[in-house]
């Protein structure tokens, strides 16, 4: 029982140390929220933008106003992976809407 | 990489990889023919939905199944349009400011007219719908535009439907290479995939009309803009064709375009077209 409540701690102790030394910084969260945000202007130019983009984004933002860096770096990656996916769409989409037409 | 910021990357890279191989690789289909266009789309629908008269498909999804038409009919009694219909009655024949009307910027004082819309104006250059003319007639008399898509615009093209009814959509394609790029860019729109949902207008309205998807029937896409404006239950109000299109896109998840940007023009001379020779049926109700 002493073993198991020490071997906790220990690896309580280990995660958060592990944490705390890669957390993100406001510097990491403006490049990836940049990164995202050119990639959605691209999808705009496109006339293609996703609007999970740009509630991700928002996410993004709200999490990096009340601090949380971390979260606001997942979310700014998970916004940029999103506006990369409707380039992607719409560049495919450009000759394939062609098989889906009644002729 | 952390757990918590990997899982949302890797399920956009899975979309990303599900994208790339949704459809299988691309056929030509370069040149542009409107009239076997809109025969083969009209064969389409006749095949599948063979019991149906052409004159049905304008009646959307109450043309799709006979519970669905019996509580058309019944709506038909009372219709939840009406109010709608009324107002702009009043509207179109109340004089703006500078004492003129709509009456003296459309043809045959705007009467009987809804069927020719939208056409191809060359001197402009694009497609004008009815819903930008009619904002267009405000501004040139020194009105304010109205709101594209529910409420005063939706209660002009009312009534401007209505004195349309039963009068086949007859819609022209001049001779002019900008209108045919027009017709063309409204069927590409119609048939790409956007939004994160991947759907195409054609998704649910070639592949799936008379399908449910949750509690909706979805419309066929021949006449579906023949009863244009509508009373929707579930908007609990009317909505201009410009709504219509709005919330498709928001619906699989793409941010939607302004009312009457381009591409949404272009949509609506595609898919006029392509149901021309079938009656205006508008306003419409729609569950």
């Amino acid at each position: 029982m002493r073993n198991t409540v020490l071997k906790s701690v220990l690896t309580a102790l280990l995660v958060a140390g592990a944490t705390s030394a890669f957390a993100a910084s406001e510097d990491d969260f403006k490049a990836a929220y940049a990164a995202a945000e050119a990639a959605n202007k691209e999808a705009g130019s496109l006339r293609n933008q996703w609007t999970t983009t740009a509630s991700t984004l928002a996410a993004a933002k709200k999490a990096a106003d009340s601090g949380d860096f971390d979260n606001a770096v997942a979310q700014a990656k998970e916004a940029e992976a999103l506006a990369k996916a409707s380039i992607f769409q719409a560049t495919s989409e450009k000759e394939r809407w062609k098989n889906m037409e009644i002729r | 990489m952390k757990p918590r910021s990997a899982i949302p990357v890797a399920s956009a890279a899975l979309a990303l990889a599900l994208l790339a191989f949704a459809t299988p690789p691309v056929a030509a289909a370069d040149t542009v023919d409107p009239a076997a266009d809109a025969k083969a789309f009209k064969k389409f629908f006749t095949d599948k939905f063979p019991k149906l008269k052409p004159e049905d498909f304008v009646n959307g999804p109450y043309s799709m199944n006979e519970d669905l038409h019996k509580q058309w009919e019944e709506k038909e009694q009372f219709p939840p349009y009406e109010f709608s219909l009324e107002a702009g009655k009043e509207m179109f024949s109340k004089p703006f400011k500078n004492g003129k009307s709509y009456q003296d910027c459309f043809p045959n004082k705007g009467i009987g007219i809804r069927q020719n819309y939208p056409y191809f104006d060359e001197k402009e250059g694009k497609v004008v719908t009815l819903e930008l003319a009619l904002n267009r007639c405000r501004e040139a008399n020194g009105e304010a535009p109205f709101s594209y898509v529910k409420d005063d615009m939706a209660a002009l093209t009312a009534y401007m439907a209505f004195t349309s009814r039963g009068k086949p959509f007859d819609i022209k394609i001049p001779k002019d290479p900008r209108a045919l790029e027009a017709y063309q860019k409204g069927k590409e729109y119609f048939y790409t995939r956007r939004g994160q949902l991947n759907f195409s207008c054609a998704t649910c309205h070639i592949q799936s009309p008379g399908e449910r998807i949750r509690a909706e029937v979805l419309a066929p896409a021949l006449g579906i803009l023949n009863a244009m404006p509508i009373y929707r239950s579930e908007w609990s109000g009317m909505g201009t064709t410009s709504r219509r299109f709005t919330t498709c896109n928001s619906q699989i998840r793409g941010v939607p375009l302004d009312p009457q940007a381009d591409e949404y023009r272009d949509l609506e001379y595609y898919l006029s077209y392509v149901s021309n020779g079938l009656p205006i049926s508008g306003p419409g109700a729609r569950p």
